[in-house]
C-alpha cells in the first residue's frame, strides 16, 4: 500500500519520529526519538512501521489524498476521528483515499503516535528521520499543506483496539538516581527535593520540561565545566528552578544536576500535564537498571501478544 | 548517571592535561568498546560512557574501565588542522574594543594570533568549543542572552570561541561571522582535538 497525506491543521511541537539516532551526541546532537517511548514501542509493533507522527496536545487533521495505509495509533487518552467515526487513542486500521483524520486531547497524556505502516519519505540526519525540534532537523516538525508520503507497508498486525497497559499510564511518582552534583546542593535543598511536592509547569517542549516547587540552590556549583547530560536529568538553574532534561536535551550543560530521572519513569512523566505533581524518590544504580530491564520485558510481552488479538 | 550512564571525572578544573586524559580515554573506549557501550561523550573534565541498561550495568562498566585506564595515553593525537575563514565585522567588535582597551584592529589582530583547538561539541547540534581565546581579548559573558543570533556566527566569551550552526540566543561576544559549514548532512567538520587557524576574509 501507498499513501499520500495531507496535514489540514496541526499544533505546535507535531513532528516526524523514528526511535532516533544514538552515536552522534559527541557532536552536540542528542538522540531525539519520541518523548514516549513505550508508547512509540507498540504503535511501530501494531503498524508494521519505524516512523510515525509525534502528536502534541495541540492535535493534528489529514486527510488521505491518495492511496491507503495501514496505521496504529498509541499513546495518551487521545480522541482520534477518522471518516465520521470516534475512536480513542489506542487502536490500529487503515486510512483511505477521502478520509480525513482528527487526532485531539482528550482526558490525560500529552503526547500521541500516528505510526503508519511501511517507509515515510523524509529527510534522514545521520541515519534517522526523527526530528531535533530546536533546530528542525531531521524529518521536521509539521506545517500545514506538508504532503507525508508512505509507501511500502501492507494491513497492520492487528486491526481494532490495543490494549493500554500500565506503563503506558501518566506517572506522579518518579524514581531517581541521585547525581551527579548532588554535592552542591546543602542537606536542605536535598531533603526538599526527596520530600516535597513539585507540579509541571507550561513551560515544557521536546527539549526539557521545568517544574515548580521548592527553590534548590546549589552552593558553588555555577563555575562547574560543561558536562555531558543525559536524557531525563534534573537540572537545576542558579534561581534554584528545576528542569528535566527530555528528548531533544542539550547535550552538554553547565548547571549542576541534582539527580536523573530513570529510564523506566521518563515515559511516564511525559504524558503528564501543566499543574501535575510529581514527587522524587531516590534508588541506587542497581534499581535503576533493574526497573529498566523489568519495564522491557513488560513490554515486550505486550508486544508479543498483538498479533493474537 | 541514571540507569544508562557513567560519568568518568578526571578533576573538577580544566587544564591540558585533563583533557588529554579525557581525549586518550575517549581513543581507547573507540578502539576497544566496553560490552554493552552505546557512546561515549567528551567533554572537558569528563567523559559519559553511555550504556544499554539491558545487556550491562554500572559494575560491569566500572570494571571494564578500571583495565581500560592503565591504556590511556594522555598525548595529544595528532588532529587535523582546519583553515577557518572570518568576516570581522560583527554587532560587538566596538563593545569588545572598548571593554578590553584596545582598538577593534587590535581586537581582529589577538584573535588572529589564538591557536584554538575543539575540546568538545555542546550545547546544541555543531556547536564546538574551541579554546584557545588569547588573554587580551577574554571577557565575561554578557548580562542577558540576545535572541535570535544567527548561524555562521563567531562568538566568544572568556577563553572560548564557537562558529554558531544554528540561529539561537547567545550571551557571548559576536564579533563577526563566518562561511564555514560545520553542520553537513554526513557529519561535522571537525573531530574533537581537531586544531582551528583564522584567516581574515573581507573587512
Amino acid at each position: 500500500m501507498n499513501a499520500v497525506l495531507r496535514v489540514v491543521a496541526t499544533g505546535p511541537q507535531v513532528s516526524l519520529q523514528d526511535i532516533g539516532r544514538a552515536g552522534a551526541m559527541r557532536f552536540g546532537v542528542p538522540r531525539s526519538g519520541p518523548m514516549d517511548r513505550g508508547a512509540f514501542a507498540m504503535a511501530i509493533a501494531a503498524a508494521g512501521g519505524t516512523t510515525g507522527i509525534e502528536i502534541s496536545r495541540g492535535g493534528l487533521v489529514l486527510d488521505c489524498v491518495a492511496g491507503s495505509a495501514g496505521y496504529a495509533v498509541a499513546g495518551g487518552g487521545f480522541i482520534v476521528e477518522r471518516a465520521g467515526t470516534q475512536a480513542g487513542s489506542w487502536h490500529a486500521g487503515i486510512i483511505r483515499a477521502g478520509e480525513r483524520m482528527t487526532v485531539r486531547p482528550g482526558f490525560w497524556g500529552s503526547w500521541c503516535y500516528l505510526v503508519l505502516a511501511g517507509v515515510v519519505e523524509g529527510a534522514r540526519w545521520f541515519g534517522s528521520l526523527a526530528t531535533h525540534a530546536p533546530s528542525g532537523l531531521g524529518g521536521g516538525l509539521l506545517r500545514t499543506g506538508d504532503e507525508i508520503r508512505v509507501a511500502g507497508g501492507t494491513a497492520p498486525v492487528r486491526d481494532g483496539t490495543l490494549p493500554c497497559p500500565a506503563w503506558a499510564r501518566p506517572r506522579h511518582m518518579l524514581r531517581v538516581v541521585m547525581g551527579p552534583q548532588d554535592r552542591f546542593f546543602p542537606p536542605a535543598a536535598q531533603a526538599a527535593f526527596l520530600s516535597e511536592v513539585f507540579r509541571v509547569t507550561d513551560a515544557g517542549d521536546r527539549m526539557g520540561v521545568r517544574l515548580r516547587g521548592p527553590s534548590l540552590r546549589s552552593e558553588g556549583a555555577l563555575g562547574i565545566p560543561s558536562e555531558p547530560v543525559v536524557r531525563g536529568a534534573v537540572q537545576v538553574a542558579g534561581d534554584g528552578v528545576a528542569t528535566v532534561l527530555m528528548a531533544d536535551h542539550q547535550t552538554t550543560g553547565g548547571y549542576p544536576k541534582i539527580a536523573c530521572v530513570i529510564g523506566a519513569d521518563l515515559d511516564g512523566f511525559a504524558q503528564l500535564r501543566p499543574r501535575d505533581a510529581v514527587l522524587f524518590r531516590a534508588v541506587t544504580p542497581e534499581a535503576a537498571v533493574g526497573a529498566a530491564r523489568v519495564l522491557a520485558a513488560a513490554q515486550a510481552r505486550v508486544i508479543a501478544g498483538l498479533g493474537r488479538g | 548517571m541514571s540507569d544508562c550512564g557513567l560519568l568518568v571525572e578526571y578533576a573538577e578544573a580544566l587544564s591540558d592535561g585533563v583533557h588529554a586524559a579525557v581525549l586518550g580515554l575517549d581513543r581507547v573506549l573507540a578502539a576497544d568498546p566496553l560490552p554493552g557501550q552505546t557512546e561515549t561523550v567528551p567533554a572537558y573534565v569528563n567523559l559519559l560512557v553511555l550504556f544499554d541498561p539491558l545487556l550491562t550495568d554500572h559494575a560491569e562498566i566500572t570494571a571494564g574501565l578500571q583495565t581500560r585506564l592503565g591504556r590511556v595515553q594522555a598525548e595529544r593525537a595528532a588532529g587535523t588542522t582546519h583553515l577557518v575563514d572570518v568576516v570581522y565585522d560583527g554587532p560587538d567588535l566596538a563593545e569588545v574594543a572598548r571593554r578590553t582597551g584596545l582598538d577593534p584592529e587590535a581586537v581582529i589582530a589577538t584573535h588572529l594570533s589564538g591557536d584554538y583547538s575543539v575540546y568538545l561539541y555542546g550545547f546544541a547540534p555543531g556547536y564546538a568549543y574551541l579554546g584557545g581565546v588569547p588573554e587580551p581579548i577574554r571577557l565575561p559573558r554578557k548580562e542577558a542572552p540576545v535572541r535570535g543570533v544567527p548561524a555562521g556566527s563567531v562568538i566568544v566569551a572568556g577563553g572560548q570561541c564557537i562558529v554558531t550552526t544554528l540561529t539561537m540566543p547567545t550571551g557571548w561576544w559576536v564579533i563577526g561571522r563566518s562561511p564555514v559549514t560545520i553542520l553537513r548532512p554526513e557529519g561535522m567538520l571537525f573531530a574533537v582535538g581537531d586544531r582551528v587557524r583564522f584567516r581574515r576574509s573581507g573587512p
